[in-house]
């Protein structure tokens, strides 16, 4: 590829990118109201993509010859601190060098 | 107020800094690591700021042939979950004039769960809390990158398992809107749909299959209880 045409296809994955996050404020513009199922989504779905968001982590320790056991351990040690501790940092470094050293000396 | 702001936002960005400044080495090192100039990675994350997409934009600009269409559909492909994440932001995203654009342009993965599960504290101008934490995400992962690009091969120390940060973060995210929320449908269908197809389908074809599923849960969840008001 020349120059320009590695400049226009990276435009075009900016452009595909910015797509999918225009898109619903173009279509739904403030003080236009949604339809109900909509905003029924909006209320709803924050809770579930971070749920995607968790297995989406895991998608491939899941087909690891230990299926995702560090990794779950690793959650186990991260939940077990938050409520312990309530404190963000703590809780994802501890459960981070936690897996760590997991993964480099156990699995 | 931007300074209440900035330090109401700092906390919250700082994991997500651990991750991306991994995350955006690797990548800038993978970048040059293939011949590509820093400017790239560092323009890169500037532009697309979609971390995965970027991964696959390095392989689509390795190939002989010319196909921005290809890459422009691929890219719909990859990113459709931000649609979701628009639609989710509707509401707070309302009346914040020039930031509206930049906050939707910046709305990452790492981003959106912050925008979810961390209201702007009290006292503190939501707009620009919001705008915060999108400016510091992006100006870590611009700079990992670009770092990565230029010193990631100088970097001598055993860094397995430390991607792990980024699932520990939405670990945490998840434990917090559990217990912010009275209704934890919502979350167990994110989880069980996202798990169901991963394991049916495979790692590489699971992501557009679980969104559909996850989308006709909530139907058939709406249209078994229409009165109900959610959470």
């Amino acid at each position: 590829m020349t120059i320009l045409q590695q400049v226009l296809t990276v435009a075009a994955v900016v452009l595909g990118t910015m797509t999918t996050r225009f898109l619903p404020f173009l279509l739904f513009p403030e003080g236009k109201q949604p339809p109900a199922f909509i905003r029924y989504l909006g209320t709803v779905l924050p809770s579930a993509v971070i749920g995607l968001l968790v297995v989406f982590c895991l998608k491939d320790a899941v087909f690891t010859s230990w299926h995702g056991l560090p990794e779950l351990l690793g959650i186990l040690v991260v939940a077990l601190l938050h409520r312990w501790k309530k404190n963000i940092l703590l809780s994802i470094a501890g459960g981070t060098i936690f897996y760590m050293v997991l993964v480099q000396m156990v699995f | 107020m931007k300074t209440k702001a900035f330090r109401a936002a700092l906390p919250y960005t700082l994991p997500i800094c651990v991750g991306f400044l991994f995350l955006g080495m690797s990548y800038g090192f993978l970048m040059r690591s293939q011949g590509f100039s820093f400017v790239y990675p560092m323009l890169m994350s500037l532009f697309i700021f979609a971390g995965s997409m970027e991964f696959v934009t390095a392989n689509l600009l390795l190939m002989p042939t010319f196909q921005p269409l290809h890459a422009f559909l691929l890219t719909l492909m990859v990113n459709a979950r931000h649609l979701f994440y628009g639609l989710s932001m509707l509401d707070k995203f309302q009346n914040l004039g020039w930031k509206k654009p930049y906050l939707i342009f910046g709305l990452c993965d790492e981003t959106f769960s912050i925008h979810c599960a961390v209201p702007p504290p009290e006292g503190v101008d939501r707009g620009w809390f919001m705008f915060f934490v999108t400016v510091l995400n992006q100006l870590y992962w611009v700079a990992g990158a670009t770092l990565g690009a230029l010193l990631g091969y100088l970097i001598h120390f055993n860094t397995t398992g430390i991607e792990f940060v980024m699932t520990a973060l939405f670990v945490v995210m998840f434990l917090n809107q559990w217990e912010e929320r009275k209704d934890h449908r919502p979350a167990l269908i994110g989880v069980g749909c996202t798990l169901l197809c991963l394991l049916v389908l495979g790692s590489d074809h699971f992501l557009l299959p679980a969104m559909g599923l996850i989308i006709l849960c909530f139907l058939w969840l709406r249209r078994r209880s229409p009165q109900e008001v959610s959470p």
